[in-house]
């Protein structure tokens, strides 16, 4: 273990909590706390949280805060007019390659909150303080924020003890996607499990009490490890694995995060989609169920028979369908079934709608 | 930190093995090994009468996160393979020493296999602590 990588306000906690720590972008993180599969069953039927504290959180503000994100993001915040409404969006290089994933959450056509991932933190920020330099912007990291993701059916409920007084029942009044902020504090109803729950950015002081007020009713402390086999099933894309600066988003499932429309919005990125849009040939991103015994994992091929040969970008146990499922980027074709090489043998999959799995819910069939 | 059972023999990649009146070995992962895979989901096992030479592939055990090869701790030929893991892989979570038991050799030549005595693998796993 490296002695550089950074801690967040609660390792002290994960520590207690008898975690098995790891590297994760730099930052020493919580893999498990002794059973990820446990931690996963809670989230689907109970509540677990997460630390959440090594994402970056940046806060844009000006004038043209507003013309600014709709030259960076693929989306558009134009389609934001509520205040506190969140939006999923990919920010593109020149090239049409993501290079990264975010959320923007709107607060005014002054001021937005960018929640970007922390592997990416370093080149999100030169790119973003690049750009942001022909607009009158300020953009500011705030380290000093701590981030804990409540998820379950359980997570709102058991989450309201710990929201300050001030903005609690605003906070569970709100809608999915949205969130509200009350001084430093800030609670979303967003996530990346596939249930319901909170994301709630608070000042690094106040983390283990919350911390420690939610494992005492009862919400399971849960790593990185469940919160991917989570994801997973949610076919929620992860960063680095099911996209890259070299993918375009049009080849990752996330099409619909793009906003063509006004057509004279110039975003960066912009021109290399419009070309892999109407290439007949752009391949597929679907979801595998592997029909045989044995686990997906990402990077493994995918043969097509007589079109050709693909990739998972994802893959894994699935602790909810007691099955191997798959993200994967495959060849264009009208076809339903494939084969997946692992170690050698080729194995069955079968091309399934997406999501898996969402609201505790499994949504394909086995 | 468990107790390492004192009538098993270790390598460094984490295996135990068991020295039967027989004259065939049993072998398996370690405590250490598992709780650092995780809940297991998949094991692939090798076939009874396989050929193994040492150091070679013998098995996979696949948890929720990673895949990891077991390597056969001595040459020699399959007798019998822990059939129940293919339905059951948490049995090496819950007992690696006992029910959660991965193969059976019939080993070839057991003098030249360098195998280490509870103590020396408790001494690395102290260093792997470190």
């Amino acid at each position: 273990m490296t002695t550089t990588a950074r801690k967040t306000a609660l390792y002290d906690e994960h520590v207690a909590a008898g975690a098995r720590m790891v590297d994760f972008g730099g930052w020493d993180m919580p893999l498990h706390y002794g059973s990820q599969k446990e931690e996963h069953h809670a989230v689907r039927r109970h509540a677990g949280v997460f630390d959440v504290s090594h994402m970056t959180i940046v806060d844009v503000e000006g004038a043209r805060a507003r013309d600014f994100l709709r030259r960076l993001l693929a989306n558009d915040v134009a389609r934001l007019t509520v205040p506190g409404k969140a939006l999923y969006s990919c920010m593109l290089n020149e090239s049409g390659g993501v290079i990264d994933d975010l959320i923007v959450y709107f607060f005014t056509p002054e001021r937005y909150r960018l929640v970007v991932n922390a592997a990416t933190r370093d080149k999100d920020l030169a790119w973003i303080g690049e750009q942001a330099a022909a607009f009158d912007v300020r953009v500011t990291e705030r380290p000093e924020l701590a981030m804990l993701a409540v998820q379950g059916p359980e997570a709102r409920r058991l989450a309201s003890a710990i929201l300050p007084a001030a903005c609690r029942d605003d906070a569970m009044a709100l809608k999915p996607f949205f969130g509200i902020d009350a001084g430093d504090w800030f609670v979303a109803r967003t996530g990346y499990t596939g249930e319901d729950g909170f994301e709630i950015v608070m000042p690094e002081g106040a983390a283990a009490a919350a911390w420690r007020a939610l494992l005492d009713a009862g919400v399971a402390p849960c790593g990185l490890a469940a919160r991917d086999t989570l994801r997973l099933e949610a076919a929620m894309n992860l960063y680095g694995n099911d996209m890259d600066e070299e993918t375009s988003p049009l080849e990752a499932g996330l099409g619909w995060t793009i906003a063509f429309e006004p057509a004279d919005r110039d975003f960066i990125g912009r021109r290399a989609v419009e070309a892999v849009k109407a290439d007949p040939d752009r391949r597929r991103f679907v979801g595998l169920l592997l029909e045989d015994k044995g686990v997906l994992r990402g990077h493994q091929r995918v043969v097509v028979e007589g079109i050709g040969d693909g990739e998972t970008t994802s893959g894994g146990f699935a602790p909810t369908l007691e099955r191997s499922i798959a993200l994967a980027r495959l060849p264009a074709g009208d076809y339903d079934r494939a084969r997946v090489d692992i170690r050698g043998k080729l194995l069955e999959v079968r091309i399934v709608s997406t999501p898996f799995v969402r609201n505790g819910e499994v949504r394909i069939d086995l | 930190m468990t107790e390492l059972p004192g009538d098993l023999e270790y390598t460094d990649e984490h295996e135990w093995l068991r020295r039967e009146e027989d004259g065939s070995v049993t072998v398996g992962i370690t405590d250490h090994a598992q709780a650092a895979l995780g809940d297991l989901v998949y094991v692939e096992l090798p076939e009874v009468d396989q050929e193994l030479e040492v150091g070679g592939e013998m098995a996979v055990v696949e948890s929720v996160k990673a895949a990891s090869d077991v390597y056969a701790p001595v040459g020699g030929t399959v007798l019998e393979v822990n059939d129940e893991l293919a339905d059951d892989p948490e049995k090496i979570n819950a007992d690696p020493y006992g029910d959660g038991w991965i193969v059976r050799i019939r080993p070839e030549d057991l003098d030249d296999v360098k195998l280490m005595s509870p103590e020396e693998y408790q001494a690395l796993l102290d260093e792997l602590d470190d």
